[in-house]
């Protein structure tokens, strides 16, 4: 299940022809059914995103940098940058591990370990959370040895990460899986071939090959570990200063009606969001013309 | 016959790449899974069934499932619409919008929240309007099920949209020189083609929606019995340290993500081979 923003396959694909006249709607209908999902996507995405920078500027521009500012803030964006900056290396080594066994390789049990992959999609953050409690915390099946060793794991930072790792799990993986196998074999072999050792065939034949759907998985890993609200919440123990990240700074300062603030550390949560969308639109946009690039090539090697 | 578990390659890095993934996987994934069903094991059946049938819990289910529902109907018929838009017209800031259509996955669900609960609330852009009509949108049912269109509106359009993307011309051509009006052409040739697709997204909305907790807490106005959804009583029962209460709930959430994991990638490999045979079907005719 595909939880994860998926680079749009036209991206991939030479464009199609437009529509003829012989199927098309009229002008009318056309413009009504325009109209209504202007109003449908103005309603549900534009709005809140309005919303989120009128009130965070709602008060000026120096109390919003003042909200940015104070300390409990500072900290909140530190253990959300370190939980991003531990969870994301991992999740990409384990992606591209994972895309190459299952990308490069038949095997038997391969539709099982796909969908095992996929899981921490389908599990709701707040039970993902809770199964880090239900093993670590002081109830839990290793709680009580971790107490008698004076290590904390949840309320503490460790859980945290672990949380993080758990929902940003899949998704490098699930964006290299789909490239790895559409491109083939026949260039590694043909690196093997030339007396290539296999390390050199991966870095200098295969990853060269994926690094836009690789940094699309990266940034899209990324903004969801620093997003992530509901299993972080389950493990933090929400200490002020100590155990916030960014989304429950917001939900703290916002439970406090402190708008202003809560909608100022949302704003940086918010741009995050942006730029995301808007490196999708540039890594769809740069595999297009790749691959108009390509096909190009093979025209022109072909008799007329 | 001998058991083949993996066909010959000439790539090397099959053994290290399979044994970290199933090690990493293990260590982050399964075995925390199977801890939480060890430690459900440890109630009894009345125990379970006596905390998951709860009345309290019995509420949260129905509004979790009939506002993830609502949320995910709305879905459907307007992914479809949008998709359609998107593919077919042309209009100003049309590439702007597609970008925009996947806000939701992006958007931290936090903000989200706040930010639909300010709009909605008494005092709020829609929510004031609203109120004079003398709907309350915030704190109700109805708040609930805003919070979870938006958060599912990404996947029926965008799983409907290459369909549309990728159908030939001619058949809807076809239709339209055999006298087929343009409604007649979009409910029998466009309509099935899409379907597969459609209802996919519908079924990962319906899901994503269930597990929702970020986007609704701020909404929904938590009262217990009424605007209480599932997630958030596995919290209040953890925050009581009610370990046995919160893992009950739990398994029932995971057992029905599980459950809906199944017609999910049915409905996804009935679209992926509809969408494989239409271009082979087009390829035969030509020749």
């Amino acid at each position: 299940m595909a939880t994860t923003l998926p680079l749009s396959t036209r991206a991939f694909q030479p464009d199609r022809r437009v529509a003829t006249a012989a199927t098309g709607e009229s002008v009318w209908v056309r413009w009504v059914l325009i109209g209504v999902a202007v109003v449908f996507l103005g309603l549900f995405i534009f709005l809140p995103l309005a919303i989120v920078f009128s009130q965070a500027f709602a008060k000026g521009i120096s109390v919003y940098w003042a909200s940015l500012r104070q300390p409990d803030a500072l900290a909140a964006i530190r253990l959300t940058l370190l939980a991003a900056a531990i969870a994301v290396p991992l999740n990409l080594v384990f992606g591209v591990a994972a895309a190459w066994a299952i990308g490069k390789f038949e095997f038997v049990g391969k539709s099982l370990l796909i969908t095992l992959i996929d899981l921490p999609f389908s599990v709701s953050p707040v039970v993902s959370g809770l199964i880090y409690v239900l093993l670590f915390g002081l109830q839990g099946v290793l709680g009580p040895w971790l107490a008698r060793h004076d290590l904390q794991v949840i309320f503490a930072v460790p859980g945290i990460v672990l949380a993080t790792i758990f929902v940003t799990f899949p998704f490098v993986a699930r964006e290299l899986i789909p490239l790895l196998q559409a491109q083939g074999q026949e260039e590694e072999e043909a690196a093997l071939a030339l007396g290539a050792s296999g390390w050199q065939t991966f870095f200098r034949v295969s990853l060269p090959n994926i690094k836009w759907g690789l940094l699309y998985g990266v940034i899209l890993c990324n903004a969801r570990a620093m997003g992530e609200f509901g299993a972080v919440s389950v493990v933090s123990g929400h200490i002020r200063g100590r155990t916030n990240t960014m989304p429950l700074h917001v939900e703290i300062l916002y439970n406090e009606y402190q708008f202003s603030a809560a909608f100022a550390v949302a704003s940086l949560l918010a741009l995050l969001a942006l730029t995301t969308l808007f490196v999708k639109t540039i890594v769809e946009w740069r595999a297009r013309r790749q691959l108009a690039e390509s096909a190009r090539w093979d025209g022109e090697e072909q008799p007329v | 016959m001998t058991f083949i578990f993996k066909k010959r390659s000439n790539l090397p890095g099959f053994g290290l790449a399979l044994g970290y993934t199933v090690l990493y996987l293990s260590l982050i994934v399964l075995i925390p899974l199977a801890a939480t069903f060890l430690k459900a094991s440890s109630l009894s059946w009345d125990q379970f069934w006596h905390i998951a049938s709860s009345p309290r819990a019995v509420a949260s289910y129905r509004l979790t499932f009939g506002a993830s529902l609502v949320g995910a109907l709305i879905n459907l018929v307007f992914g479809v619409l949008v998709a359609w838009v998107l593919v077919r017209y042309t209009f100003p800031g049309k590439r702007l919008f597609d970008s925009l259509v996947d806000l939701p996955f992006a958007l931290p669900t936090a903000v989200a929240g706040i930010a639909l609960t300010t709009i909605y609330a008494p005092n709020g852009w829609l929510g004031r309007p609203l109120a004079a009509l003398g709907i309350k949108s915030a704190y109700s049912p109805l708040g609930v099920a805003i919070a979870l269109t938006f958060i599912g509106l990404p996947f029926v359009v965008r799983s409907v949209q290459p369909v549309l993307e990728d159908m030939d011309k001619e058949l809807e051509e076809a239709a339209a020189s055999l006298g087929a009006s343009r409604w007649q052409t979009f409910s029998r040739v466009v309509m099935p083609t899409i379907l597969p697709a459609a209802l996919a997204g519908f079924a990962m909305a319906f899901a994503r929606a269930v597990g929702e907790y970020g986007s609704v807490v701020f909404i929904s106005g938590n009262m217990p019995m009424k605007t209480e959804i599932t997630p958030l009583l596995i919290i209040t029962k953890l925050d009581q340290y009610d370990y046995a209460g919160a893992t009950a709930i739990a398994v029932v959430m995971l057992v029905f993500s599980l459950i809906l994991l199944l017609p999910i990638n049915l409905l996804q490999k009935w679209s992926s081979s509809r969408e494989e045979k239409i271009p082979a079907l087009a390829a035969e005719e030509i020749q």
